[in-house]
C-alpha cells in the first residue's frame, strides 16, 4: 500500500516534469520558432516604449537569453526552491513556488493562483454536490423503472443536458436569474465573509454546470444500476428475504456508483484546474478566468501557472479515485 | 480415438512404435509477479513446471486436471500462443521453442486450436464463410476449386450446411458453433489439433454430437488430437493415452485402460473416484470415494516434494523431501510418486505417515485403504516373488488388508513395507500387530 | 395407486386449490415471459411434490425451464428487469401455505427462512464488497431480531459447521478470498443460516471441480440428513443426480417428460428423451469403445415449441405410434408404475422392447 503511493507519487512527479516540460516548450520554443527574439520577449514584459537598456536588463535578469534548457531550469528550480530577480535598483523575492511574474502587469503568478482557488473551488464543490445527488438519484429512479414515463422523460432531459452547451445555459440562467428577475448576486463574495450571499451569486452558475454534469451522471448511474441489478449477488440478496429496498441501497448501489467514482474524481479534478467557460460566463473570478485573461494578453507564467495547478489537480485527482477504489472495492490490490 | 487405436493395433503396429509427432521436454511456463516500488520480480506463478510428454501420429493424448493445474496454459504453450519460460517443443523433429512469428508461420497450418467458449471465439461480425475461409487467406493458400467450394465442403464435413456460408455467428447454437470452430480448425488441413475443453460449454445432448463428430474427423483425416479437459469422463471416451496433471507436473501419463482400471497416482484415483457415476446403485459403494482434504495449494508457492504430499493420504517424509520422478512403472504407465498404488512401493523403507497424510486418511474409506495395501502389497510380492520367491510376504498381507478407521489406516499403509523397515517402522509395526490378533 | 386418475393434472393429490399432503407441490405451474420475439413459455404445466428429508433432483438441459422453475418457487422470478410482466398460474404449496396467489410480501418473509438457495456460481452469487461473515449476518438478522453480535456468532458457528476451517478468521473474508469450494461452502452456510425446511439448489457444483464437487455434495447430504429438510437440486449432470436423488423430474421444452424415483428413472427409463440423455454421457466407469448416442438436433425454443411432442423433432421413435399423434397431440404424464409418470406416445410395450432390446445394452 505505502509501496504503491509512494510509486504514484513518483510517477505523479515525472508526469507534472514532462506536463511542464511541454508547456514550457509550447510557450516558450513555439514563439521563438515563429521568429519572436528575446528582445521581443523582454518588450512585453516592460510594456509600452521601452529603452535598450531596459530591454538588456530585462532579458539577463528573466534570463531570456539564456538556451531555452537553462530556462527551463531556472523555471523548475523557482517553483522548488523560489527565486531572486534583479530588477535594478532592487531586487524582488519570490518564495518557493515560484511561477514568475506576469509579463503585463508585473504582478506575481502564486498569489493570484491562490486567491482565485477558493473561487474555483466553490465553484466545482457546488456544483458538484448538484450534479452528483440529483443525477445519482435520477439515474437510480430511471434504472428501477427502465422504460416508465419517469425513464423516458428524464433521459430525454438529460440528453438536451448533455447537448446545450454551457455559454447557452450559462448565459440563459443569468440572463433570466440574474437581470430580468435579480434574484441572484451579481459579484462573487467569498464564503468567509457572508456564506450566504457567496450562495446566492454561486447558484446559478451551480445549476448551469450541474445541469451539464448530472444529465451524463444519471446516464451513467442508470446504466450502472441497470446492469448490477441483474447481477446474481443481487438474486442472492432477494433470495434472503431482504426487503427490495435494502436490496437496492445496499447491494445495488454499493456496486453501481463505485465506478462512477472514478468518474467523478477525474471531473472533479478538472474542474479545479478552472472552469473556463463557466467562470467566463458568470464573471466568476476563478483559475480559469485568470487563464483566459492569460491566453488572450499572451501572457506566458501565468498560463504556466494554470497548465500546471491544473495538471497537479487532475494527477492529485487520480491517485484519489485509485485509492479510494481500493477502499470501496475489495478485490482490488494496490501493488 | 478408440477406434483408430483399435484398428492401428491390429492391423499396424503398436501405438508406441508410431512416430513421435510432438515431443514436450522440461516444459516450463511461469508468470513473473512483481512487486514494490521498482517492480522486482518476487515470485512466479509456476502454471507449467517442468513437463514431459510426446504425442504421436495418429494418437488422442487426454490432459486432465482440476482447475489451476495448468493444462490450459499447457495447451496455449504447445501451439506457441505463450512462449515457454522454458524447456524445449519438438514438432516433427524440428524444435520450435523459440521459433519467432514468422518462423512458426508455416507450422500454424499444421497445428490449430479448438477453443472452449464457442460464443467468445467466433467474431460476430464476419460471416461463417469468412471465419472458416481465414486461414487460407491467411496463409495463402487456394484451395482446390476454390476457397468457397472448400469452405462449403468442410461445412458438410463437420455437419453444417452449405448454405449457411453467409450467416452470423450469432444465429448458431452452441453445438453449431462448436462446429464452426472446428471447421476453421480442419481448413488447412493440419497434423495436429489441440482442443482446449471442446466440450465443456455445451449441454450434454450435444457434446455427444460433438465428441462423435471428433471422433469420425480423426479417422477420416488422420488426425492427432491432444484433448485438454476436466471432463474424466470425457477425455476417458476419447483418449488413446492420459497425462494427469497437477499444479503444473505431470502425476501419471498412461494408456487409457491401465489408467482407469488401474491408476498409480494417489491423485488420479481420488479424482477418478470423484466423479460421480450416473448409477443410482452404486451409491451404497460410497465407499469407493477418495474426499480430498482442503484445496490444491497456491502454484505460486508450491509445496515441497512431491506437490500432492499436503493432500495425500499416503504421504511420507520422503514425499515431502524428495520430488519423485515421472517414471515408467508398467509399460505404458509412467507415475511420480514415492508410494504408488496398484504397485510395488518405490520408498519402502519410509514408513511413518506425515500428520496431515493421517487426517487425509480419515477422509478416505477404509475399503479403499485396505484394498489399495493389499494390491500395492500383491504387486510388490508378484514382483519379489518373481527375482526371489519368498512366500511369506503374500500371507502376512492379510492383516493388514483388513484394517479400520484412522491409526489403522496407517497400519494398512505401512504393513507391507513394515516388514523391510527396520527403524522407523517399528511403532506402526507393534501397531500392526495389536490389530491382527484382535481379531 | 392403480386406481388413481392417469392424467397430468391431479397426480394423486388432492384436487387443485386445496392443500396438499406434501411438503412442497406444485401444480400445473406455468410461468410465461412476454418479449418483443412471442411469448417464452419457461415453464408450461409442471407439476411435483417433495417430502420433507427428501431430495427432488429436476434435470434438463439449458433452456429447459428448470432453473426458472426454482426462481418460481422461491418468489424470484418476478424481480429483476425481465421480470415485470410475467405470467404465472398454477398453485406452489410449501408446507400449507400457496405462494403463487400470497401477497409478495409474505413470500419475502418465507425466503431465506424457510426456502433457501443456493446458486451455481458462487463469486458472482455472493456480493464481492462485504465479508462473507457480513453478508451471513444480514441473512440471519433479516429473519431473527437479534444483535450483529450474537448473528457473527451464529455465522461463525455456520461456517464451521460447514467445514470452513477456522470460522473466526475466514467470517472476516472477502469471497474473493476464498476458493470455489470454500465459497460454495459459505454459500451453503448462509442458506441454511436459519435453518430452512426447503432448500433449493440451482447447479450447485457445475462451477466446480470434482474432487470439490464430491465434498459438497457430501455435504448437502449430510446436512439433509442433520436438518431433515426437503432438498430440489437442480442439474445437468446425471452422474449427480445418480449420486444425491431420491426422486427424478426430466424436463424438457418446459415440461416434464418423466419423472419418478431416481431407481425407476435410470433402470426402466420411460421416454426417448431420458433414453437420449443416458446414451450421451460418457462414463467413467466403463471403457466404451462404442460411440456415444447422442440426441439428434437441437433443443427446442421456447417460443415456439414444436407441435404435439415437443421432443418428436429430436424423438428417433416419433414414427412408430399410428398417425400423426406424436406431430399434433400433446402427450400428457401417464403413470406408467407406482410413483413412476412419463408423457410418451410410444405403447408401454414399445418402450419396454426398445429400452430392454435397444438401449440399455449400448450403455
Amino acid at each position: 500500500m505505502i509501496s504503491y503511493i509512494l510509486r504514484r507519487t513518483f510517477a505523479a512527479v515525472i508526469l507534472l516534469l514532462v506536463v511542464t516540460a511541454v508547456t514550457f516548450a509550447i510557450f516558450f520554443l513555439l514563439p521563438r520558432m515563429a521568429g519572436q527574439t528575446a528582445d521581443q520577449l523582454a518588450q512585453q514584459y516592460i510594456g509600452k516604449s521601452p529603452t535598450k537598456a531596459d530591454i538588456a536588463a530585462v532579458k539577463q535578469n528573466l534570463g531570456l537569453d539564456e538556451p531555452l534548457y537553462a530556462q527551463y531550469w531556472h523555471f523548475i528550480k523557482g517553483i522548488v526552491a523560489g527565486a531572486t530577480y534583479d530588477l535594478g535598483p532592487t531586487t524582488a523575492h519570490c518564495d518557493a513556488p515560484c511561477f514568475g511574474y506576469s509579463f503585463k502587469n508585473h504582478v506575481a503568478v502564486w498569489p493570484q493562483l491562490t486567491s482565485r482557488l477558493p473561487v474555483t473551488i466553490s465553484l466545482a464543490a457546488g456544483a458538484a454536490v448538484m450534479w452528483l445527488v440529483s443525477g445519482v438519484v435520477i439515474g437510480v429512479i430511471s434504472a428501477l423503472k427502465p422504460r416508465s414515463f419517469f425513464d423516458r422523460a428524464f433521459m430525454g432531459v438529460a440528453l438536451a443536458g448533455v447537448s446545450l452547451p454551457m455559454f447557452f445555459t450559462g448565459n440563459l440562467a443569468l440572463l433570466l436569474f440574474t437581470y430580468q428577475w435579480p434574484i441572484f448576486g451579481r459579484t462573487y463574495v467569498p464564503f468567509t465573509e457572508n456564506p450566504a450571499q457567496w450562495a446566492n451569486t454561486l447558484f446559478p452558475a451551480w445549476c448551469s454546470l450541474a445541469l451539464l454534469y448530472s444529465a451524463i451522471y444519471a446516464r451513467l448511474t442508470r446504466s450502472g444500476m441497470l446492469e448490477t441489478m441483474n447481477e446474481d449477488f443481487i438474486r442472492t440478496a432477494r433470495a434472503k428475504g431482504l426487503r427490495e429496498r435494502r436490496v437496492v441501497a445496499r447491494h445495488g448501489l454499493r456496486a453501481a456508483l463505485t465506478p462512477i467514482i472514478t468518474v467523478f474524481g477525474m471531473d472533479l479534478g478538472l474542474l479545479l484546474g478552472g472552469a473556463v467557460i463557466t467562470e467566463t460566463v458568470f464573471s466568476l473570478p476563478g483559475i480559469g478566468q485568470y487563464a483566459v485573461q492569460g491566453i488572450t494578453d499572451n501572457d506566458l507564467p501565468p498560463i504556466l501557472g494554470v497548465t500546471l495547478l491544473a495538471a497537479f489537480f487532475v494527477v492529485i485527482a487520480n491517485l484519489l479515485v485509485d485509492l479510494l477504489y481500493a477502499a470501496a472495492d475489495p478485490r482490488v490490490r494496490l501493488s | 480415438m478408440s477406434e483408430t487405436k483399435k484398428t492401428d493395433a491390429d492391423v499396424t503396429a503398436a501405438p508406441d512404435e508410431r512416430e513421435i509427432l510432438l515431443k514436450v521436454e522440461g516444459l516450463q511456463k511461469h508468470f513473473p509477479i512483481r512487486k514494490g516500488v521498482l517492480q522486482r520480480q518476487v515470485g512466479a506463478v509456476k502454471a507449467v513446471d517442468g513437463i514431459d510428454f510426446e504425442v504421436r501420429k495418429g494418437e488422442t493424448l487426454g490432459v486432465v486436471g482440476e482447475s489451476g493445474c495448468g493444462k490450459s496454459t499447457m495447451g496455449r504453450v504447445i501451439t506457441r500462443l505463450q512462449e515457454p519460460t522454458g524447456g524445449s517443443i519438438h514438432f516433427e523433429g524440428q524444435d520450435i521453442t523459440r521459433l519467432n512469428a514468422a518462423g512458426m508461420r508455416p507450422l500454424r497450418r499444421d497445428i490449430q486450436m479448438i477453443f472452449q467458449d464457442p460464443y467468445g471465439s467466433l467474431n460476430p461480425r464476419h460471416t461463417i464463410g469468412g471465419i472458416v475461409s481465414a486461414p487460407f487467406r491467411l496463409q495463402d493458400v487456394e484451395p482446390e476449386g476454390g476457397v468457397k467450394k472448400e469452405v462449403q465442403r468442410l461445412l458438410e464435413l463437420v455437419g453444417l450446411s452449405p448454405e449457411h456460408f453467409n450467416r452470423y455467428p450469432h444465429e448458431f447454437s452452441g453445438g453449431q458453433r462448436q462446429r464452426i470452430g472446428i471447421a476453421r480448425a480442419l481448413a488447412l488441413k493440419p497434423k495436429l489439433v489441440v482442443a482446449d475443453e471442446p466440450v465443456s460449454a455445451l449441454d450434454v445432448s450435444i457434446q455427444a454430437q460433438v465428441v462423435n463428430l471428433m471422433d469420425d474427423l480423426q479417422e477420416e483425416l488422420g488426425l492427432t488430437y491432444v484433448i485438454i479437459a476436466h471432463d474424466l469422463s470425457v477425455v476417458r471416451h476419447v483418449s488413446d493415452r492420459i497425462a494427469v496433471m497437477y499444479l503444473g507436473k505431470i502425476v501419471e501419463l498412461a494408456d487409457r485402460t491401465a489408467l482407469y482400471e488401474a491408476p498409480m497416482h494417489p491423485y488420479t484415483k481420488a479424482l477418478m473416484s470423484a466423479v460421480p457415476v450416473p448409477d443410482p446403485k452404486r451409491r451404497g459403494a460410497k465407499s469407493e470415494r477418495i474426499l480430498l482434504r482442503g484445496d490444491v495449494p497456491s502454484p505460486i508457492s508450491p509445496p515441497s516434494g512431491c506437490r500432492f504430499h499436503t493432500r495425500c493420504w499416503k504421504a511420507t517424509e520422503i514425499c515431502r523431501t524428495t520430488e519423485p520422478q515421472l517414471i515408467e512403472l508398467r509399460p505404458g504407465q509412467r507415475v511420480a510418486c514415492h508410494h504408488p498404488e496398484n504397485f510395488e512401493d518405490q520408498a519402502p523403507q519410509d514408513t511413518v505417515l506425515l500428520s496431515v497424510a493421517k487426517e487425509a486418511a480419515s477422509l478416505v474409506a477404509e475399503e479403499v485403504l485396505a484394498e489399495s495395501a493389499a494390491t500395492s502389497a500383491a504387486v510388490a510380492a508378484e514382483v519379489e516373488g518373481s527375482q526371489e520367491a519368498e512366500p511369506s510376504e503374500t500371507s502376512a498381507e492379510k492383516p493388514a488388508a483388513e484394517a479400520t478407521a484412522d491409526a489403522e489406516a496407517t497400519s494398512a499403509k505401512t504393513g507391507p513395507g513394515a516388514r523391510t523397515a527396520p527403524a522407523t517402522g517399528v511403532q506402526e509395526a507393534k501397531d500392526d500387530g495389536q490389530e491382527s490378533t484382535d481379531e | 395407486m392403480t386406481e388413481l386418475s392417469k392424467t397430468g393434472a391431479a397426480l394423486g393429490e388432492p384436487a387443485p386449490g386445496n392443500a396438499p399432503d406434501a411438503f412442497l407441490a406444485v401444480r400445473d405451474l406455468k410461468v410465461h415471459f412476454p418479449t418483443d420475439d412471442g411469448l417464452v413459455k419457461s415453464v408450461d404445466g409442471l407439476s411435483f411434490q417433495v417430502e420433507k428429508g427428501k431430495t427432488l433432483c429436476i434435470v434438463g438441459e439449458s433452456g429447459s425451464g428448470k432453473s426458472v422453475t426454482s426462481l418460481a418457487i422461491m418468489g424470484l422470478h418476478r424481480l429483476g428487469a425481465q421480470g415485470k410482466h410475467v405470467q404465472m398460474s398454477g398453485e406452489i404449496w410449501l408446507d400449507g401455505k400457496e405462494l403463487v396467489s400470497a401477497d409478495p410480501d409474505e413470500v419475502r418473509r418465507l425466503r431465506g427462512r424457510e426456502m433457501a438457495m443456493i446458486f451455481q456460481d458462487p463469486l458472482s452469487a455472493m456480493h464481492p464488497y462485504y465479508t462473507i461473515g457480513n453478508q451471513i449476518v444480514e441473512a440471519y438478522r433479516v429473519h431473527n431480531d437479534v444483535s450483529k453480535k450474537v448473528a457473527r456468532k451464529r455465522a461463525i458457528e455456520m461456517l464451521d459447521r460447514v467445514g470452513i476451517p477456522e470460522p473466526n478468521k475466514r467470517v472476516d473474508g472477502y469471497p474473493h478470498e476464498f476458493s470455489g469450494g470454500m465459497r460454495q461452502r459459505a454459500m451453503i452456510a448462509m442458506a441454511l443460516v436459519n435453518n430452512p425446511e426447503l432448500l433449493i439448489a440451482d447447479e450447485p457444483t457445475t462451477a466446480l471441480d470434482v474432487t470439490v464437487q464430491a465434498q459438497i455434495l457430501d455435504l448437502i447430504r449430510d446436512l439433509q440428513k442433520e436438518f431433515g429438510s426437503a432438498v430440489v437440486l437442480i442439474t445437468h449432470d446425471l452422474g449427480v443426480v445418480a449420486e444425491i436423488a431420491d426422486d427424478v423430474l426430466v424436463m424438457y421444452g418446459g415440461r416434464c417428460v418423466e419423472r419418478g424415483s431416481v431407481d425407476d428413472v435410470f433402470e426402466r427409463p420411460q421416454h426417448p428423451y431420458t433414453w437420449g440423455l443416458l446414451g450421451s454421457m460418457p462414463r467413467i466407469d466403463r471403457e466404451t469403445s462404442e460411440r456415444l448416442i447422442p440426441v439428434k438436433g437441437q433443443p427446442p425454443s421456447l417460443i415456439n415449441v414444436p407441435s404435439g411432442c415437443a421432443f418428436h423433432p429430436r424423438c428417433p421413435y416419433a414414427d412408430i405410434p399410428k398417425g400423426d399423434v406424436t406431430r399434433t397431440v400433446r402427450p400428457e404424464l401417464q403413470q406408467v408404475g407406482g410413483g413412476h409418470f412419463s408423457a410418451c406416445h410410444l405403447s408401454p410395450e414399445d418402450r419396454t422392447r426398445i429400452w430392454t432390446e435397444e438401449i440399455a445394452p449400448k450403455l
